[in-house]
């Protein structure tokens, strides 16, 4: 009987253990995308409001209904007070003997606005022409929105959490289980372990990163202005640096307790400061020449300036250069450290 | 036997091996022939497990030769590892493969070899073909770990501890699998602390204590060694029994008191018997229990340590 290379078949160990196990499914493919349905949500841009008035004169009422960002209830003054008082109008227009009075609250942003805008009708209905012709136009295009930025981030985020969990436990269980020391009896070449996680993290990323960044366009719209080679190769580069560091974590550890300690110490400071959730320009700039040398800063970095800026590969090559270093810095330290029995 | 004149399977010179200051094996020698299933029994922390994996190349020596199918670790480990079948005791396999694909994952990685198929028709887990290893037996688990050391179609055998653990039937289960590997030739190295395993499966014996071989041969030749083929117990109320007065008669091998009683060990039933009965009577202590049964290795264990091999 032919048998298959031995690097496939610990290739497909990886899968089967994958896909057998549903909760690490949820966490690679359903999870981000809850996340970025739930924020794409919830930091939506809204269309202009209409702001509601109240107004005490047929006059008035048919001055202020030219403008249609204005919904105008006409009421006499008493109940127009009270609405005001409220919150049911942000504004109050009366006839008074020498023009209008405006009653509003000029701490609440929308008292303002509406008054701009009743005055601005009122003017305009006797007869104001403007002096200076404008042209609205409005900044609402795909690109410079909350969802565009967050996905980027959340694309970066899941392939560093996924590469050192998926690496992380795995290792540990199989040392823990003393099935590490069952293969190094074998005649299977040490490194074929440690390539199959590589290369089936490598399949995985192309459905992993395509589920989230699939979502983001198709739902929200969400621009990819980058070649998709120059977003690939980030994306790899990426993937490998994180591998690389979930190899080193889990290197030595024997216990899963240890290894998920490690995890969280080493990931918990990339998700507050690598600017997934808000831009990592926040910090002090003391802390940025630290804070760009992380690998999830770069690696979202570059994954913002090629799919928003569509960013050529050339332009995201200090990024580049930092996952590259991560790599090659851990995979050699994991080496050297890596525990068999 | 003919495998005499062949070149042995395994040859230990003097192997030592400590760990921080607890001196794991302390000069043992050993020599496996081709073609046989050598045992080594002893007592837990006895230092079997160590020996048997610096022979199978996962732990270092401190000192002594290590000669396996004529090669050493040193120069020829690759080749050695694709000639070995190794099964450790405790490894747990990937509870989320079916029986079929570890099988196939392990056979992937020897060159030569019989299909995972035939493998599992070896150990009997036909049935289990396409079952998960975390719904498996603990027997069934054990018999797949044999298995994984059956796929490279080894020249020698490991089985450190193969049926630890196990309820009698699986453990039966088991040795079926072993005495057919057995019966075909293969050489098998297996370390154990049940003394029936070692009876019944292997063909020469190494009785191990604190890290040395005390005893070496058949289990028939061992058995004979203590001079005693049978081992009585005697039971009395009241005070525990002395066990010298019994072992001072000439009919008597030996004596010595287990939990209140004697057991003598001794060559002629018919004349030793009636011998130690009379003394009971002399001591003027009554007989609660009498008991014979045929020497085991468990005996040998017992006459060369004056321990027993396992505390149950």
């Amino acid at each position: 009987m032919n048998s298959r290379h031995p690097l496939l078949e610990l290739t497909l160990v990886r899968f089967r253990e994958f896909v057998r196990e549903p909760e690490a499914i949820f966490w690679v493919f359903v999870f981000p995308i809850l996340l970025a349905a739930g924020l794409g949500l919830a930091f939506r841009n809204r269309p202009a409001e209409v702001l509601k008035v109240a107004a005490t004169g047929p006059a008035l009422v048919r001055a202020l209904r030219l403008e249609k960002r204005l919904d105008v209830r006409p009421l006499n003054p008493s109940l127009a007070v009270e609405a005001l008082r409220q919150g049911k109008v942000a504004l109050v227009v009366e006839t008074a003997p020498s023009g209008v009075t405006y009653r509003f609250d000029d701490t609440n942003p929308d008292g303002r606005a509406a008054r701009q805008l009743a005055n601005d009708a009122i003017e305009s209905a006797a007869g104001r022409s403007n002096p200076v012709p404008a042209v609205d136009r409005l900044m609402r295009e795909p690109g410079s929105r909350y969802i565009d930025f967050l996905i980027p981030g959340l694309l970066g985020m899941n392939m560093m959490g996924s590469a050192i969990w998926g690496m992380g436990f795995a290792v540990v269980d199989a040392r823990r289980k003393k099935l590490l020391k069952r293969l190094v009896a074998t005649p299977m070449p040490r490194y074929y372990y440690l390539l199959s996680f590589i290369l089936s993290r490598l399949f995985m990323l192309v459905v992993e990163v395509g589920v989230v960044a699939g979502f983001g366009m198709l739902v929200f719209g969400v621009p990819m202005r980058g070649s998709l080679a120059g977003f690939g190769a980030v994306c790899l580069a990426g993937s490998l640096a994180f591998c690389s560091l979930g190899m080193l974590i889990a290197s030595r550890a024997r216990t899963i307790e240890a290894a998920s300690g490690l995890m969280n110490v080493v990931m918990m400071p990339m998700w507050i400061l690598s600017g997934v959730f808000f831009s990592a320009e926040r910090f002090p700039d003391a802390l940025q020449p630290a804070i760009r040398a992380l690998p999830l800063t770069a690696l979202i970095d570059a994954l913002r300036a090629s799919m928003l800026q569509g960013a050529a590969l050339a332009h995201v090559a200090p990024q580049l250069g930092i996952l590259v270093g991560w790599m090659v810095l851990c995979f050699g330290l994991a080496l050297k450290l890596f525990r068999w029995k | 036997m003919s495998s005499l004149s062949a070149p042995p399977a395994l040859r230990v010179r003097n192997l030592r091996k400590a760990f921080q200051d607890v001196v794991a094996v302390d000069g043992l020698d050993l020599e496996v022939r081709a073609g046989e299933c050598f045992g080594l029994l002893g007592p837990n922390g006895a230092g079997k497990t160590t020996t048997i994996e610096i022979c199978e190349g996962l732990t270092d020596r401190d000192s002594g030769e290590v000669e396996v199918l004529g090669l050493s670790w040193e120069k020829d480990a690759r080749r050695l590892r694709e000639r070995l079948g190794i099964q450790l005791q405790e490894t747990q396999l990937s509870e989320k493969l079916t029986v079929h694909e570890t099988l196939s994952l392990f056979r992937s990685f020897f060159p030569r070899g019989p299909s995972p198929d035939e493998t599992i028709a070896r150990v009997q887990l036909e049935e289990k073909r396409n079952s998960r290893v975390g719904s498996l037996s603990g027997g069934q688990k054990q018999r797949l770990a044999l298995a994984c050391a059956l796929v490279g179609e080894p020249d020698l055998l490991f089985l450190d501890e193969p049926t630890t653990g196990l309820d009698p039937q699986a453990r039966r289960q088991l040795w079926e699998v072993i005495a057919e590997l057995q019966r075909a030739g293969r050489t098998i190295l297996l370390t154990t602390h049940y003394m029936e395993e070692a009876e019944r499966l292997c063909d020469r014996v190494a009785i191990m204590d604190h890290g040395k071989v005390i005893a070496l041969g058949t289990p028939r030749e061992l058995i004979a060694s203590i001079g005693a083929g049978h081992v009585v117990r005697l039971s009395s109320s009241g005070s525990p029994l002395d066990a010298a007065a019994f072992g001072a008669l000439a009919c008597v091998a030996a004596a010595r008191t287990d939990d209140g009683a004697v057991e003598a060990q001794v060559e002629q039933l018919h004349d030793a018997l009636p011998a130690l009965l009379d003394e009971l009577e002399r001591q003027g202590r009554p007989l609660t229990e009498l008991r014979v049964h045929s020497a085991t290795l468990e005996d040998v264990f017992m006459a060369f340590t004056g321990r027993r091999l396992r505390d149950e």
